[in-house]
């Protein structure tokens, strides 16, 4: 093009870079108006760890605190729901924990530490619902007749088990993820952090 | 417009007339006017189906006047009142019960939620009869298509604001669907919340977005939508241009000025139209749990999710699309294939133009093959509203990936069919 300019062509470079150079600029303002949208550095803050007192949480019976803005269940399991575990291996997608939903000192059997006790996000990981409890077997709970107890979304139908264990073939990809979490005493947890020099 | 070069004001000497031609001088009034009322000429043919554009316009301005006064009353505010209440949830109970008459002006604007989509569709429908997209008037369909985006997330932000559990909750899984996108969507949902959860500042950005922003983009877009659709002149039943046919003075001989003509028709759909509106508004706001969810009625609580979450149901025929998607492509999750299903299924109508290969634009001229896909296409998105609707099931799930493939169908195989389906020659004159 530059052959066949009819205007000052030196001038026209001028106007191309003075524009390309505003274009800089014009993109460069975006950044503190898109960065306004993060999270603030209260909110970022506001991950502190909750105490909960379980010492009066009777077998079988489950407990909800808040914790980041999310439900996370305690769950006092009864030696019938630990039983259900085993028997349950072949239908989650993922029964050993493989995937990082927990901490390590929760990737085991149970996804505990304590067997009877289970601490877990109540968040489904497909969208993000929270799971009601159908604790009772099948169709008590109008679930199906082999239904051992656990969770079910009311979103989107994923199910899960008493560890969290998410059912094959249901939309939800991960087991409910295990927050970090350690007993400063019997009976008294604290979750959001991991024991300190564990 | 089809002509700006209008002649300016000469005044007669009265008052009057000095001031419109000081007025004329300076800013095109006398040219406005005629351009796109009194000498802007619409086909004479048009039918009951035209009046849902000026709907349209009448909603956004309920929508718009309503909201300038919930605004005054409203506060997006997530924290707890004394009585452990969210402070937004508060607010709304309050323009219920104890603003002079808040409880009319928020049933308007809910109801105005409901029912701009109702026209919208309607409006959409006539464009898909009468071939209203095709050339020359693509771009006035590209800017309505834009319009319908913009829409929808407005009524998204507006749905939060309420801070009911349907509100927190179906913005929970509207949200995380963006974090299905693999690699930004974590980060990408974080940066939308402005947070890890739902919350405070959801709440208020949403709201900055619900009165400020989508507003401004819609006024623009739908200024843009009316300016190339008088460019081009609109289109009528028949689907033939009247500008081909004028007479010595440049005329369209099948055309009338849209002023009075039409502004005093429209009228008729206007009165018609607020009989309906009066009659959701006072009698049944609620719309049958339609208009407004039952769950909303409490306030949100982010530690329990309703045990049914439904959109409303201007959303659920895309929902059901994107439910109806199950399985994974190349290794990425279902739900994010679920997600470009939903997307494509709104933006693929933007597309229309191109696709349509039909030598007619009426459906009065088209062929049976065009009129069983439009038919399949509507009855689809029926079922696929309602089963949004409805919780998750078996048989829901093979319907609606049926209804979905019926629905990709109609856009997709229209190169094909609109080109080898049988067709009437369209007259040269509009038919009345």
């Amino acid at each position: 093009m530059s052959n066949e300019c009819k205007v000052d062509c030196g001038r026209r470079r001028l106007v191309v870079a003075t524009a390309a150079v505003g274009g800089v600029g014009a993109v460069a303002a975006l950044v503190p108006f898109v960065s306004s949208m993060l999270p603030s550095e209260r909110a970022k803050a506001a991950g502190a760890p909750v105490e909960a007192d379980i010492s009066k949480l009777e077998p079988g019976q489950m407990m909800t605190v808040e914790w980041r803005g999310k439900p996370v269940w305690i769950i006092n399991r009864t030696p019938e729901m630990l039983g259900t575990l085993p028997k349950l291996d072949d239908q989650v997608a993922d029964p050993k924990s493989e995937k990082k939903m927990q901490p390590d000192y929760a990737k085991n059997e149970n996804r505990s530490i304590k067997p009877e006790i289970m601490v877990m996000v109540g968040i489904c990981t497909h969208l993000g619902c929270s799971p009601s409890s159908k604790f009772k077997k099948g169709s008590e709970e109008g679930m199906s007749g082999d239904w051992l107890g656990g969770f079910l979304c009311p979103c989107h139908g994923s199910t899960f088990d008493f560890a969290g264990r998410v059912y094959k073939a249901k939309p939800a990809p991960d087991n409910l993820e295990v927050p970090p979490h350690y007993y400063i005493a019997d009976g008294r947890i604290l979750i959001g952090e991991d024991k300190k020099g564990a | 417009m089809a002509n700006t070069n209008f002649e300016k004001y000469k005044s007669d000497g009265s008052l009057q007339g000095n001031v419109l031609e000081w007025v004329d001088a300076r800013f095109p009034l006398t040219a406005s006017i005629k351009g796109h009322l009194t000498e802007y000429y619409a086909p004479k043919n048009f039918n009951f189906w035209y009046f849902f554009g000026s709907l349209a316009l009448l909603v956004l301005v309920i929508q718009i006047v309503t909201g300038i006064f919930l605004v005054m009353h409203y506060k997006p505010d997530a924290s707890l009142n004394a009585n452990g209440v969210p402070v937004a949830f508060a607010s709304v109970e309050y323009i219920m019960r104890d603003v002079p008459w808040g409880w009319m002006i928020r049933y308007m604007h809910s109801t105005g939620a409901s029912a701009f989509f109702i026209v919208v569709y309607l409006h959409m429908f006539r464009g898909l009869m009468y071939g209203s997209y095709r050339q020359p008037r693509e771009l006035t369909w590209l800017f309505g298509v834009g319009i319908f985006l913009c829409l929808m997330g407005e009524a998204f932000f507006g749905y939060l604001l309420p801070w009911g559990q349907m509100s927190f909750w179906g913005a929970q899984v509207i949200v995380n669907l963006f974090s299905a996108i693999p690699l930004i969507g974590e980060p990408l949902s974080i940066w939308l919340r402005g947070d890890f959860v739902i919350g405070d500042a959801t709440l208020n950005r949403f709201f900055s977005f619900h009165v400020i922003a989508f507003p401004l983009v819609i006024i623009g877009l739908i200024a843009a939508h009316i300016l190339a659709l008088h460019e081009t002149g609109s289109n009528n039943p028949d689907g033939v241009e009247i500008k081909a046919k004028k007479n010595e003075k440049g005329i369209p001989l099948d055309g009338i000025p849209f002023h009075p003509y039409y502004t005093v028709k429209d009228i008729v759909g206007v009165v018609v139209f607020l009989m309906a509106f009066s009659a959701i508004m006072f009698f049944a706001p609620e719309g049958g749990g339609y208009f407004l969810e039952t769950p909303n009625f409490y306030p949100a609580d982010p530690l329990k999710t309703p045990p049914h979450i439904a959109p409303v149901w201007y959303f659920t025929p895309f929902y059901s699309i994107l439910r109806a998607v199950v399985w994974p492509i190349f290794g990425i999750d279902a739900k994010f294939w679920g997600v470009v299903a939903m997307g494509a299924s709104v933006v693929i109508f933007a597309f229309l133009p191109w696709l349509d290969r039909s030598p007619v634009k009426s459906i009065r001229y088209r062929g049976p093959i065009y009129k069983t896909f439009l038919t399949l296409f509507v009855i689809s998105f029926f079922i696929l509203g309602y089963l949004g609707t409805q919780s998750p099931s078996y048989w829901g799930e093979k319907i609606s990936q049926l209804c979905s493939l019926i629905y990709f169908g109609f856009f997709l195989l229209m190169p094909w069919y609109s080109k080898v389906d049988k067709y009437r020659p369209a007259p040269d004159r509009v038919t009345g």
